[in-house]
């Protein structure tokens, strides 16, 4: 037998090592990018990464090929064919910015509302909203108004903070978890490393979903939940602990406005708090049967009974809850038939929520002191966390349905207690803390104020003495009163029908509006194509700014290109939406770690620059010189509140600022030297009971996350919703459309309530029986993935998933192809089948379909031949209902697009089909053809 | 080399945890990234942009459902790459002596300068865990990271597999399962470890855990967990009035 | 498996170059000058042409000599290492009997002996993975065995061994068929124990690791329609081994031989394309392809 050969056992892996922050999504993970004759050669986790802990997603590890993409853009780019045929002429940066000054310029003197701004998942939030500000337009927004606004409000207003990436689970401790409606989320390695921590102590995992893939698939337990019935389910479960007596009154008490009276006189206040002269909410005290102010020392307040006041009965908000849910209406044999689940089940899920929490409550020896004064001398939990995302909150319902949750959560005390849900820092913050909305503007002015927030009653609406919205979207309007991200999935459809106005310039930044983050998307392409007689565009200008040729480039006037996430500075802030923990605050930096090779600008840089032509205020000095000179200079230098900047970390000049302090001209370095992000923990007897917990609140406002103590109750009862139900009964100055009223009294339900959504309502079963969802593949990023060869591979095409129901029923075999019918149109693409799913859904990956051209792609690729979005099946208004109006697609009460009402039907697709529909027109590539075989291997100095 | 080591000091190997495994393709991405920069060629993708593109990939990830008589349906995910088999016949074919099983860990690998890329190797390795590189035209297939375990250049926390350190579910496990004292052992061994296509004579060092019961929630009734139950004469608010005193 | 032409190629002719060879090295017919030239030169054409063709299959055809070195344990290695033995040896001896007029019979019985190791170490390449069920099984190398020897004699103009070579062969596919169609169940392997969920309930290939193909794929699985397959092995039957036998039967002519090598040629081309076509491996299970 010959030798082994000898293998070299320690190559060197790299040159250097540059650690910053991933983006191949928006968990924002640590990275070491590994550099080889300073070219990017390998990328894997930060190990000491406060998100990650060294852990990568496929999408992470595949940075380099994103990096390296053949569909990056080039130069800027100005159309010279037809709206959306890809056809343009570079230009210099010169030009390009000449050309947007000179667009936008004229509209800030005249008319800033015809200048809208929509941005997509970016994490530049607090800088592009500030610009619009300064701008003065009203219309700014990010993306959440499509993505799940109804799960951030509902979290905020009800618990001041929400699931999100804003909290999470208590994963060391939680002995039971109830993951309702998740495919992937935001916290994409968080919530992977948390499961493993579930399972490697053999916590039980229930999976609430119509679907079992993914995180569902490792459930112990699955719910194969009929979709848009999640509220009635979580309300059976409320039914039953009710009746068992299984919650946490003393939790309810202390820390959430259960006892507080609600007043039964008739007229302007019903249903509002009883509150003393003060102004303050009123509880019955038990000891001497009184109404007196919530928070008077040493009193006991009452759950059961109210008190008598002229004849008239107050009753603590306990009492309006109790008897709502322990009707007979949420028995789970009521429910059962519609959540399709049996009523066996959901009585064993509720007990087995009662046992956890109660038989196996866990104490932590950890003194604390509450708000009132009082010291504890331990942390009580209970170990039942949830956790929900999308599933729930994408429907008409789910607002409503995501506050049903948080009452579960709080019922049983288990929000900001050990082994429950938790929340991040800057959370919690009630949603008194935020801003309200503005939306004045004046020619020439920046904006009155911050554009989106959380209205606190009728009196916060961005309408017009005539009821007719101010913003562009019709964000904060009677429609969707409560809209705290704005609607983004809007303001195509309404620029293009000027409705409420006409608008100018539509500049859209990191969204691919014209494909995947649309409703009704080929409808939305020929909004934006559609001319005005006399050939000009009804949309007049768009400026687009991307860094790859996506569908939406392809519509675009000027288009302004991107560096890619390893080419530029980012800044993951606490202003914005930052990395932290539940146990610290943190945040962190993306930095040029190569230089791009492509004549391409980072777009914060851009955004300055261009503030700086038009003389926006905050980016010009008195003589009217930048006063930044890029993106990293604001980092470091800019602002918000006095000793409070973008990054927290080592302010002051000596970088002794935690949270607070002056600007440090060394910040970036300093982040950079620790691996890109900083940390800062919350002290031990803050970790818990934040809300309610002094010391928490004193380190808060100490790390600028605050500027005062802001303790405050959890609104199961949720007053501001019962003031917008008074204006629809007609009390107050502000008043609805009448056609609206109805809606208003039944959405803006202070309790939680289910109702089924606008499409099942109004759609026929037999027509449209099957429900159809999409789900997010993990190793994708929404339409970013198919440019990367690694994990177009993966998922190429989208099969539809169909049940053996309708598999049987309609005789499919493998290789088939199906048509899906819905309201509004109908798309064809292959069917395969799948037992582990509700028998009455149909689904398939989101955003792997392309549009033919896009994305440097071959036109024959899969993505455009065997794929499609079901968004052309989506329309963003609901179909006509004969009464004259149009009526949105969208959760009533925070305009949420509600992607997951659909509804359809399936046919067989003729024998011998071979291609997906609709099928567009290819479009030209503005960037040269992509390399057909790829092998790169970087060889190092080493 | 072709000739399979009598015996093998250890038995290096990867444990599957199927009960935990996501399906989230991280192993799978991070294996051809570290591949493709280290051991031997790249790891190529041919027709990377077009209608047909078709990589070489050294782990793969799977999904299958399992239908049962009586409960709802399972889906599992299922990571597969180079077993490191103990009676290993992708070794035993290979007419050249590229494919050998290392003596001293019992990992199994191709030097590729020895490879003539007859393919018999992947012919005669039941699970596919081998395949050839359309661009180099040798054998690839995992090297168990035989360039990060023993790597000097690497901090020790990070001697250990690509795939290992990526997977953010904790799903794979590394370590020497020729010793029954080892951690990957004890897994094995408490949560009832298997052998894939144990038919096949293979031996393979690696193993895979089983997913756990699933849709077995036997919770009490709710009413057998409360002290005094609501529903007695007095009612809900009776109850409530009793628990609210004794606060 | 894929049935790829150059394997399809190579064994069909080495085989038959091989089989040939035995023939001419035991003496049974001891050609001389012309004659042993044409048979002779036949055989190392035949070999040789099946050779080149199995280097088309190789992805560093530079590299193969390094094919030489694992014999102890390789089937391939020693297949090489056995036909160029055979080659070398059987050379003096076909030298001798070109030019001397007289063969060296020790050397052409080595040589005979040589030959047939060459063609069973070929059979045993595919004989030996279990993986491929259909394959694993003695029938394999029988077949192969007398494909070559029977198509071997009717080279060297042997009719009567032909004949009889013809109708073992024959009989030797029908076998190696119906033991094939059992192999893959009786190998013991399935969807259950390809991933340990079989006791679980029924598993089920839900999403395959990629959604387009890959080299598995392109190698290893191969699906042939039943009916498809039934009818060429019909076909494999009647041209490889019937037809030449009854055109054995018939008055020989240098026709009828000649038809009858054509269709035996042919015959055995449709059974090679079978032998890779139809033979499953299991890894098909991890992909839903069984
Ligand atoms: N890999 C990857 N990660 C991502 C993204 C990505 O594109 N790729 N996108 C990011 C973005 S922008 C977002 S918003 C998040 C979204 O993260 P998720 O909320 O996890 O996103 P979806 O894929 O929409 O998954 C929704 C899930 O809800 C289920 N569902 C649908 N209707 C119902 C219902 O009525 N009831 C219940 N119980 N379940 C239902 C679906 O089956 C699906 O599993 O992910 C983020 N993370
Ligand atoms: N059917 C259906 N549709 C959905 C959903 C669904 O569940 N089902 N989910 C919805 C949700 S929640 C969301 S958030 C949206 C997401 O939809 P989009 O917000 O449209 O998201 P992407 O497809 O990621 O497109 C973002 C754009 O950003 C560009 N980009 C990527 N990296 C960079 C960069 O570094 N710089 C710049 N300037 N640009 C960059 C990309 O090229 C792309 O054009 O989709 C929505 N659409
Ligand atoms: S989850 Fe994945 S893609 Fe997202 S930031 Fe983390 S590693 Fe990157
Ligand atoms: S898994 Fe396959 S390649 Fe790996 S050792 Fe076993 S037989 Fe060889
Ligand atoms: S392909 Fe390479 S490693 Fe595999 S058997 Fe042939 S020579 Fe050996
Ligand atoms: S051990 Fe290394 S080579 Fe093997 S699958 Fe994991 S990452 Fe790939
Ligand atoms: S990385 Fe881990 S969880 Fe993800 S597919 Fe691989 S083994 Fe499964
Ligand atoms: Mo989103």
């Amino acid at each position: 037998m010959s030798v082994q050969p000898d293998v070299p056992l320690s190559p060197a892996p790299s040159d250097e090592v540059r650690k910053t922050t991933c983006y191949m999504c928006a968990c924002r993970c640590g990275i070491n990018v590994h550099m080889k004759a300073g070219r990017v050669a390998y990328i894997e986790g930060n190990r000491d990464h406060p998100v990650n802990r060294g852990v990568l997603c496929a999408k992470g590890s595949a940075g380099i090929l994103q990096h390296m993409s053949p569909a990056r853009l080039r130069a800027p780019l100005k159309r010279v064919g037809p709206r959306g045929s890809g056809e343009f002429q570079e230009i210099s940066w010169d030009e390009a910015l000449q050309i947007a000054t000179g667009w936008l310029a004229p509209l800030r003197e005249t008319a800033p509302e015809k200048f809208a701004f929509f941005t997509g998942r970016d994490q530049s939030q607090s800088l592009t909203g500030w610009w619009a500000q300064a701008f003065g337009t009203p219309n700014w927004a990010a993306h959440g108004g499509f993505c799940s606004v109804n799960m951030a409000a509902a979290g905020i207003y009800t618990m001041g903070g929400s699931f999100w990436e804003f909290g999470q689970p208590d994963w060391d401790r939680t002995k039971l978890f109830l993951l309702f409606g998740v495919a992937e989320d935001h916290d994409s390695n968080p919530i992977k490393m948390g499961l493993g921590k579930l399972k490697a102590r053999g916590a039980r995992v229930i999976g609430i979903n119509p679907i079992r893939s993914g995180y569902n698939a490792i459930a112990d337990d699955w719910v194969g939940i009929t979709p848009g019935t999640d509220g009635l389910f979580i309300l059976s479960l409320v039914h039953e602990l009710l009746r068992a007596g299984r919650i946490d009154l003393n939790y309810l008490i202390r820390y959430t406005n259960a006892p507080y009276l609600i007043n039964a006189d008739e007229g302007a206040q019903k249903g509002l708090f009883l509150r003393d002269k003060a102004g303050k909410p009123m509880v019955r005290d038990r000891r001497t049967g009184r109404a007196v102010a919530w928070d008077m020392p040493g009193i006991a307040p009452d759950l059961a009974h109210g008190v008598e006041i002229d004849g008239t009965t107050h009753l603590p908000a306990f009492r309006h809850l109790s008897e709502r849910y322990l009707s007979p209406d949420y028995a789970p044999d009521a429910v059962a038939g519609r959540c399709g689940i049996p009523a066996a089940r959901i009585r064993a899920i509720a007990a087995e929520i009662a046992r956890v929490a109660f038989e196996e409550e866990i104490t932590l020896n950890q003194p604390w002191t509450d708000f009132r004064g009082q010291r504890h001398e331990t942390m009580v939990g209970r170990p039942v966390a949830m956790h929900a995302m999308r599933g729930i909150s994408a429907h008409s319902n789910g607002f409503q349905t995501a506050r049903a949750l948080h009452l579960l959560q709080i019922l049983i005390g288990s929000v900001e207690t050990p082994g429950g849900f938790r929340f991040k820092p800057p959370y919690p913050k009630p949603p008194e803390a935020h801003p309200r909305p503005h939306a004045r503007h004046t020619p020439g002015q920046p904006l009155d104020g911050p554009h989106l927030g959380y209205p606190l009653g009728p009196e916060h609406l961005l309408i017009n003495d005539d009821n007719s919205p101010i913003r562009i979207d019709k964000a904060f309007s009677w429609d969707a009163p409560l809209s705290a991200h704005g609607l983004m999935h809007m303001v195509i459809a309404n620029a293009h029908a000027g409705d409420p106005y006409e608008i100018d310039t539509l500049f859209l930044y990191m969204a691919n509006m014209a494909w995947n983050s649309s409703m009704n998307t080929s409808a939305v392409m020929d909004m934006l194509t559609d001319q005005n007689a006399d050939g000009s565009y009804r949309i007049p200008r768009i400026i687009c700014a991307d860094a790859y040729s996506s569908e939406m480039v392809a519509f675009a006037d000027l288009v302004l290109p991107d560096t890619t996430y390893l080419e530029r500075h980012d800044c993951i802030s606490l202003l914005d939406r930052p990395i932290c923990e539940a146990d610290a605050m943190a945040d962190s930096i993306r930095w040029p770690v190569v230089a791009p090779d492509r004549d391409v600008r980072p777009f914060q840089s851009v955004l300055l620059d261009l503030g700086v032509r038009l003389g926006l205020p905050g980016m010009v000095n008195e003589d009217g010189t930048a006063r930044y000179s890029d993106y990293a200079d604001y980092i470091t230098n800019h602002q918000r509140r006095p000793g409070v900047g973008p990054l927290a970390g080592w302010r002051n000049a000596d970088g002794t600022g935690q949270g607070r302090g002056t600007p440090n001209p060394d910040q970036i370095a300093r982040y950079i030297e620790n691996g890109g992000f900083w940390t800062c923990h919350v002290p031990a007897q803050a970790q818990f009971f934040k809300p309610w917990n002094a010391t928490y609140q004193d380190w808060a406002v100490a790390r600028g996350l605050q500027d005062r103590p802001q303790p405050y109750l959890f609104n199961l009862y949720l007053e501001p919703l019962r003031k917008f139900q008074l204006a629809a009964e007609g009390y107050g100055h502000r008043q609805p459309p009448d056609h609206l009223r109805a809606r208003l009294i039944r959405a803006m339900d202070p309790l939680p309530v289910w109702y089924p959504t606008f499409t099942d309502a109004a759609t026929d079963p037999a027509e449209y029986p099957l429900h159809a969802l999409t789900q997010r593949p993990m190793a994708h990023y929404h339409s970013w993935g198919s440019q990367n060869a690694w994990l177009r591979q993966i998922h190429g095409t989208t099969p539809l998933y169909v049940s053996r129901d309708i598999w049987v029923q309609h005789g499919f075999t493998q290789g088939d192809w199906a048509t899906l019918t819905s309201p509004h149109g109908q798309v064809t693409l292959p069917v395969a089948r799948m037992d582990a799913l509700n028998p009455h859904t149909v689904w398939t990956w989101n955003a792997i379909a392309k549009r033919r051209g896009a994305w440097a792609l071959n036109p024959a690729a899969p993505e455009a031949t065997q794929a499609t979005l079901l968004n052309h099946l989506i329309h963003e208004l609901l179909p006509p209902k004969g009464d004259g109006l149009r009526w949105g697609n969208s959760d009533p009460i925070t305009g949420q697009a509600a992607w997951y009402d659909l509804r359809v039907r399936i046919e067989k697709a003729p024998a011998g089909q071979a291609h997906s529909h609709p099928a567009h027109p290819a479009q030209i590539s503005p960037v040269p053809p992509a390399p057909r075989d790829i092998a790169r291997q970087v060889k190092g100095r080493a | 080399m072709t000739s399979l080591p009598a015996k093998t000091t250890r038995k290096l190997g990867l444990v599957i945890d199927l009960d935990t495994c996501v399906g989230c393709h991280a192993c799978v991405i991070s294996c051809k990234g570290w591949n493709t920069e280290n051991y031997g060629a790249a790891l190529s993708d041919m027709d990377a942009y077009g209608a047909n593109p078709e990589g070489t990939f050294l782990n793969r990830v799977h999904t299958f459902e399992v239908t049962r008589d009586a409960a709802p349906p399972m889906v599992v995910h299922f990571p597969k790459s180079c077993l490191h088999c103990d009676d290993a016949p992708c070794v035993t074919v290979c007419p050249t002596g590229a494919s050998y099983k290392r003596t001293e860990d019992g990992i199994v690998l191709v030097n590729e300068t020895d490879c003539i890329g007859c393919g018999l190797c992947a012919w005669a390795c039941p699970y596919g865990a081998r395949e050839m590189d359309a661009a180099a035209k040798v054998m690839k297939k995992c090297t168990l990271c035989v360039d990060r375990i023993y790597n000097e250049n690497l901090a020790p926390e990070d001697r250990e597999p690509a795939c290992v350190r990526t997977c953010p579910s904790g799903a794979r496990h590394f370590g020497d399962l020729g010793d029954p004292g080892s951690a990957v052992s004890r897994l094995v061994t408490e949560r009832g470890g298997f052998d894939l296509m144990p038919e096949q004579g293979t031996q393979p060092v690696n193993k895979y855990l089983p997913p756990r019961g699933r849709d077995m929630l036997q919770a009490p009734d709710l009413a057998s967990l409360c002290d005094t139950t609501p529903e007695t004469a007095t009612g809900f608010l009776g109850w409530l009035d009793r628990a609210l005193e004794k606060l | 498996m894929h049935p790829a032409p150059s394997l399809i190629l190579f064994t069909v002719l080495s085989g038959l170059g091989f089989g040939l060879l035995v023939w001419l090295g035991l003496g049974l017919r001891a050609p001389t000058g012309l004659a042993a030239f044409i048979l002779f030169g036949l055989a190392y054409a035949l070999t040789g042409a099946g050779l080149i063709a199995a280097a088309f299959h190789l992805g560093h055809p530079e590299r193969a000599l390094k094919a030489f070195t694992q014999w102890r344990s390789s089937w391939l290695s020693r297949e090489a290492v056995l036909a160029v033995a055979t080659l070398l040896v059987m050379a003096p001896h076909a030298a001798a009997s070109v030019f001397l007029g007289n063969g060296v019979p020790v050397l052409g019985w080595a040589g005979a002996v040589l030959a047939l190791t060459t063609i069973f170490a070929t059979a045993m390449i595919y004989a030996q993975i279990r993986a491929v069920p259909r394959w694993h099984h003695s029938s394999t190398p029988v077949v192969f065995l007398l494909a070559a020897l029977a198509g071997g004699a009717l080279l060297a103009g042997q009719v009567t061994l032909a004949l009889w070579g013809m109708l073992a062969l024959s009989l030797a596919m029908v076998a190696h068929w119906v033991a094939g169609d059992r192999q893959f169940r009786a190998s013991g392997s399935s969807t259950g124990t390809a991933t340990g969920l079989g006791s679980l309930g029924r598993v089920r290939l839900l999403e395959p690791p990629h959604s387009g193909r890959n080299y598995l794929l392109r190698e290893m699985v191969h699906v042939v329609g039943r009916k498809h397959a039934h009818k060429l092995r019909l076909i494999a039957l009647a041209l490889g081994a019937l037809l030449p036998a009854l055109l054995l039967l018939l008055p020989v002519s240098y026709i009828s031989v000649a038809v009858a090598l054509m269709a035996h040629i042919a015959g055995m081309l449709v059974q090679r394309w079978l032998f890779f076509a139809e033979a499953e491996h299991v890894v098909g299970l991890y992909y839903g392809k069984r």
